[in-house]
């Protein structure tokens, strides 16, 4: 034994070492400002438009944030990383017409092994393009993203495919509760959030991609093995692009190779938004699931307003620069 | 005190292309010592602690842990084998906590199906073990869960020094870690260090100040052109003396050195092959 570790059994200190459980930490980390963000904007729209504020409208919200949320998970790990994934969406669109695709001929679950093996195999080759090859994650991803963007058209004719199989559109059922559905999706998409946060707060997995994304030389200074830690944050996150394209497909029931256009950086958006920083190392996906209700509430609530949609993504991109600019001047405040 | 040999090196060379960083180069450690290295920048002092704690290969040479014959692939290897390091760049996570920097890369699990099948980190007793060792060698911290980052630079060196001296066995290598540190800051890392050399592990400790060698190391290697030059005890040299050593002024033989042990015969057979390229 190490001296450390024989000394666990010793008497407390009065050095704030006291355990608090670890949904609370994950809860009250850093999402206190991005949900104040959020209440504050339901606030606005609840009193200044008159249908937003109802549970009809809100199940919707929730409904539209499914898919991003998702996907914006993923994309929490690869910018926690210091990376960025520029294709999360055009994996998951790619992934949507495999599966629509071969669904046609009828085999709706190897249509959608199919799907995941793809999602998972595109995840891999941002993975070893940026962890082997040493490439910015920026750059790979821009190219992943340009081929996929084409290779789905491509791989489709530009045709796209209904979707009448009820296992492929299941996520968009769900039992009703007051009145309002709560959808299979929208619980995959908690889920997944729960799972993570715990994931990445409490295990070793996840202290390592905290430590790659905050100092890549000193994680290698203590063996963590830096390269196998991104390869297998792409992959994961790839995983996860399945998912969100299994709930795409019961959303709209039809795998269409030009759909989802804004998601890509609607994700990053929502991660963005929800904390965390882009520099790596801080954040988690508590923040990033308030941070998908804040640009789903945004787009939601404008529409409401009878706001042009064009506008919303104005709105979303001062967004995103704004919640950059914050994120960059807290890290240079702190700055070794 | 044992005058025990802990970590000797004889005859490691290191160049990439042109330039020879390290020559032909000697090197001894006690048991309980604090051994300061000096030498002029670039003179090699980082290049050999790299090749003696893994962070680097050198291409001839042999090093002797504790009188066995030990050859590292990578610093994992040689931390498993007890020696830890703090580089000259500094090795800790700003954004995590204090306890998660000690802990770094050496995370305890849960006892039980918490640990085993639900891969729980035991951060509790993680938490408690790093705030019973920051009190055991005197750091004051407010928290043992504060981020590294808003510790002042004094108090994140100490971290990084507290983690080596945590999970060291054999030895502990320091790469200038007082440098970009304030009067007081550099005194209370000595003080540190002094500590972790009374808890018994010998220090090697690479340092540009002076007058902090002087204090507190035992004895000095003095390395120039990307070799030792001399090995002298503190008290037998005046800090002029080994400055004039050090960058030339004077030769190494008019300084009273230290008689090292003669290596075995295995240890002293392989010999640099880039000697007096300079
Ligand atoms: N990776 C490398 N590639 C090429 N040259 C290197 C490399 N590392 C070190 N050198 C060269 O080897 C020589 C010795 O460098 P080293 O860092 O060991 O010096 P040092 O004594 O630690 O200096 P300082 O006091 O400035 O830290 C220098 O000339 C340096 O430029
Ligand atoms: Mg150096």
């Amino acid at each position: 034994m190490t001296p450390a570790t024989a000394r666990v059994a010793a008497a407390d200190l009065d050095t704030g070492v006291g355990s608090s459980s670890w949904w609370r930490v994950a809860l009250t980390g850093q999402v206190t400002g991005p949900l104040a963000a959020l209440i504050l904007a339901v606030v606005i729209f609840s009193t200044t438009t008159e249908n937003f504020f109802s549970g009809a409208n809100l199940a919707l919200v929730v409904q539209q944030s499914v898919v991003v949320g998702t996907l914006a998970i993923g994309q929490t790990l690869v910018v926690l990383t210091a990376g960025i994934d520029l294709a999360c969406a055009a994996i998951m669109v790619m992934g949507s017409v495999v599966i629509g695709r071969i669904a046609v001929s009828g085999n709706v679950w190897l249509a959608l092994l199919a799907g995941v093996v793809v999602t998972v195999l595109l995840g891999a080759v941002n993975g070893s393009l940026v962890s082997l090859a040493s490439l910015p994650p920026f750059i790979v991803t821009l190219g992943v993203l340009t081929a996929l963007t084409a290779g789905a058209r491509l791989f489709t004719d530009s045709a796209s495919y209904p979707i009448k199989s009820t296992l492929l559109t299941a996520l968009n059922h769900g039992p009703r509760v007051g009145g309002v559905t709560i959808t299979y999706g929208a619980m995959a998409w908690i889920g997944l959030t729960v799972l993570m946060a715990y994931a990445l707060t409490q295990t070793k997995w996840g202290t390592r991609i905290y430590t790659v994304g905050d100092n890549p030389h000193a994680a290698e200074l203590v063996g963590i093995n830096v390269k196998r830690v991104l390869f297998g944050v792409y992959v994961v996150a790839g995983l996860i692009y399945a998912i969100a394209a299994w709930q795409a497909l019961g959303r709209t029931p039809t795998a269409d190779p030009a759909g989802y256009p804004t998601a890509n950086l609607d994700s990053i958006t929502a991660v963005v938004i929800g904390g965390t920083s882009l520099f790596g190392g801080r954040g988690g996906v508590t923040g990033t699931l308030v941070g998908t209700l804040i640009v789903t509430v945004l787009q939601n609530g404008l529409t409401h307003a009878g706001i042009d949609s064009l506008y919303q993504q104005v709105a979303t991109g001062v967004l995103v620069v704004l919640a950059v600019a914050v994120d960059r001047l807290t890290r240079t405040r702190q700055s070794r | 005190m044992t005058t025990q040999t802990v970590l000797q090196a004889r005859g490691l060379s290191k160049r990439y292309g042109h330039v020879v960083a390290m020559a032909d180069c000697d090197f001894d450690l006690r048991a309980g010592e604090i051994l300061g290295v000096i030498g002029d920048n670039g003179a090699g002092k980082s290049t050999l602690i790299k090749a003696l704690t893994g962070a680097l290969v050198p291409d001839t040479g042999v090093i002797h842990l504790n009188g066995e014959p030990v050859s590292f692939r990578n610093p994992l290897e040689a931390r498993r084998a007890g020696i830890e390091t703090v580089y000259q760049e500094l090795g800790v996570a700003p954004a995590l906590e204090v306890s998660q920097n000690l802990f770094l890369g050496r995370e305890q699990r849960r006892p039980g199906l918490r640990g085993s099948l639900f891969r729980q980190l035991d951060k509790p007793a993680m938490r408690r073990a790093s705030a019973e060792h920051m009190a055991d060698l005197g750091i004051r911290i407010q928290s043992i869960r504060q981020r590294v980052e808003t510790l002042s630079g004094g108090q994140r060196q100490a971290v990084a020094v507290a983690r080596v001296a945590a999970w060291a066995t054999r030895l502990v290598v320091m790469d200038e870690p007082t440098a970009a540190l304030g009067v007081r800051e550099t005194h209370q890392v000595l003080d540190l260090i002094l500590r972790v050399r009374d808890r018994g592990l010998p220090v090697v400790l690479i340092s540009h100040d002076m007058p902090n060698v002087f204090q507190v190391a035992d004895r000095i290697h003095i390395h120039r052109l990307g070799r030792r030059v001399a090995l002298v005890n503190t008290g037998d040299v005046t800090m002029d003396d080994a400055v004039a050593v050090m960058t030339g002024a004077r030769s190494p033989a008019d300084v009273p050195q230290v008689q090292v042990s003669t290596p075995d015969e295995d240890a002293s057979s392989p010999k640099g092959t880039d000697h007096g390229e300079r």
